[in-house]
């Protein structure tokens, strides 16, 4: 594998007491697409928000493009590259459409995302640009929560349920989308439950279990059945 | 006539209510935080213009361009090095820390310049009147209520149509995810309270040019912000003009009726919106 992008050397997660992620290896190449599967409170979302840095770390145990970002906040984090599209798409309600795609541009920086592209991507977005955000449809919002993330210019994307509460043809139209996102060497993390469509669009996977990663391989090799064992931790 | 006149009068009174309340609107708005020294503060404020004008020998207006970034510096600080430590899920920690800041200010202020009422002196504006129809208007309260005016557009344009108000506005909704964006909430809380305390700053020396004040009137002007705040409605600063020109005409008319009835008749107007609309007047509507 070439130099990773992002590197997690056993990075652990707490909630207070209750230990959410146990000593997390992971390595994940520049413009990659891996997808992170496993039931619910398997730690994808921890693991997600420990990256973003709205969950502290130690300095070491996450590295990014060389440095060592684990101590850093959510904005330092985001200054470096790294977006996350939030699990429920989390808009800003006092905000409109375009101020929300606006705001994902804070960071400001430089790349080929702008207001002008995003809305080449999602057009219904142009058109909705003054409406409060929360008076789009779940689809929308979803693409409102992406484009925010694409306006910082980012180098690792990272997404989070994003189809999560949404009718199967929105689900559709928005993965349809993905390869336009990630087709420029960008860099994705796609945490799903809908583990189809997730190993579809990725090519590698990384199968977590109570913390735990219990499967990790291309996935073009590894099997359902190694995914059901992975998944549910039991003998299929 | 002499009705319409007082209720003149109290409407241009209400200009500077606007202005006490108009950072206590501001600071709760964007981090939910009841600022309790916020009247001191504005006597601080007019302290500051005092010695400014005293020292440098200059109108207390011109006062204005030390006092207000000297206001907005000391809020910027303020909020970083103690207030963001008291935020959080709990609402009681920045109300004690703010009690105890208002403590501290009007202590210092007693050490510094003794309890004798101050007063700035403007010259003849404090004494000036326009005749507007049949009415005679002081020039002064005119000028304060133009200024509220002013304060109030500034801060709405800052707030809905700059990527400062974008920031505030995201913060308050949703820190975490403003985080997300890049927005270090620290230094946007930081930001919201220097913008406060430059408005706070405007306040204390119109409140000095117009009365006599000592270290202990903060109290009152804090009860005469949040009035008005709670009046017009929280969130909304066109709303909270409102409040307060709805305190100063029920103050001047309460005071046209019987002299001792002035702070009464403000205070049972608040009392009647409050039993009526707690929501105030004029809420924020979530567009």
């Amino acid at each position: 594998m070439p130099d990773p992008v992002l590197s997690l050397r056993k990075l652990d997660a707490h909630y207070g007491d209750f230990q959410a992620l146990f000593g997390i290896d992971m390595e994940i190449a520049a413009g990659e697409v891996v997808a992170i599967i496993g039931a619910n409170g398997a730690g994808k979302t921890t693991l997600l928000r420990s990256i973003a840095g709205l969950l502290k770390n130690q300095a070491g145990q996450v590295s990014y493009q060389g440095d060592t970002i684990g101590a850093l906040r959510a904005d330092q984090v985001a200054q470096k590259g790294i977006a996350l599209v939030p699990e429920g798409r989390q808009l800003f309600p006092s905000l409109s459409v375009e101020e929300n795609l606006l705001i994902g541009a804070q960071t400001g920086r430089a790349g080929q995302w702008s207001l002008g592209k995003v809305y080449a991507l999602f057009p219904i977005l142009k058109e909705r640009k003054d409406q409060a955000s929360t008076t789009l449809s779940g689809g929308q919002q979803q693409m409102v929560a992406i484009g925010r993330a694409l306006m910082a210019n980012p180098d690792l994307i990272l997404f989070d349920e994003i189809s999560l509460g949404l009718a199967p043809v929105i689900i559709k139209s928005i993965y349809d989308a993905l390869p336009d996102i990630v087709g420029d060497g960008m860099t994705a993390m796609i945490v799903e439950q809908d583990i189809g469509k997730a190993l579809s669009v990725s090519s590698r996977a990384y199968c977590l279990q109570e913390g735990r990663v219990s499967l990790t391989g291309a996935t073009d090799t590894i099997s359902r059945d190694d995914i059901t064992r992975a998944y549910f931790g039991v003998e299929a | 006539m002499e009705w319409i006149s007082a209720i003149m009068q109290g409407t241009l009174l209400g200009g500077l209510y606007a202005l006490f309340a108009a950072g206590l609107s501001l600071i709760f708005g964007v981090m939910r935080l009841v600022n309790i020294a916020h009247g001191d503060l504005i006597v601080l404020a007019a302290y500051m213009g005092l010695s400014t004008t005293v020292m440098l020998g200059i109108h207390p207006f011109m006062a204005l361009l030390i006092v207000m970034p000297a206001m907005a510096g000391i809020g910027y600080v303020l909020q970083r090095g103690i207030l963001n430590r008291t935020l959080g899920g709990d609402i009681l920690p920045p109300l004690l820390v703010t009690f105890g800041l208002s403590v501290i200010l009007q202590n210092t202020l007693l050490e510094l310049y003794s309890a004798d009422p101050q007063k700035m002196n403007a010259g003849v504006i404090e004494t000036a009147s326009v005749p507007v129809g049949g009415l005679t208007l002081g020039v002064l309260p005119v000028l304060t209520f133009a200024i509220a005016i002013a304060v109030i557009a500034g801060l709405q344009f800052i707030f809905y149509r700059t990527a400062l108000g974008r920031a505030f506005r995201a913060t308050s909704d949703n820190s975490d995810i403003a985080q997300l964006m890049g927005l270090n909430k620290a230094h946007v809380f930081g930001m919201a309270m220097a913008l406060a305390l430059a408005v706070t700053a405007i306040a204390g020396i119109l409140l000095g040019v117009r009365t006599s004040f000592d270290p202990s009137v903060g109290g009152a002007r804090l009860i005469f912000g949040f009035e008005a705040v709670i009046i017009g409605g929280l969130g909304n600063l066109w709303g909270t003009l409102a409040g307060g020109v709805i305190l100063g005409v029920a103050q001047t008319i309460g005071a046209k009726i019987d002299p001792g009835w002035q702070l009464l008749a403000g205070h049972i107007a608040f009392l009647v919106v409050l039993a009526i609309r707690p929501q105030g007047l004029f809420p924020r509507v979530d567009h």
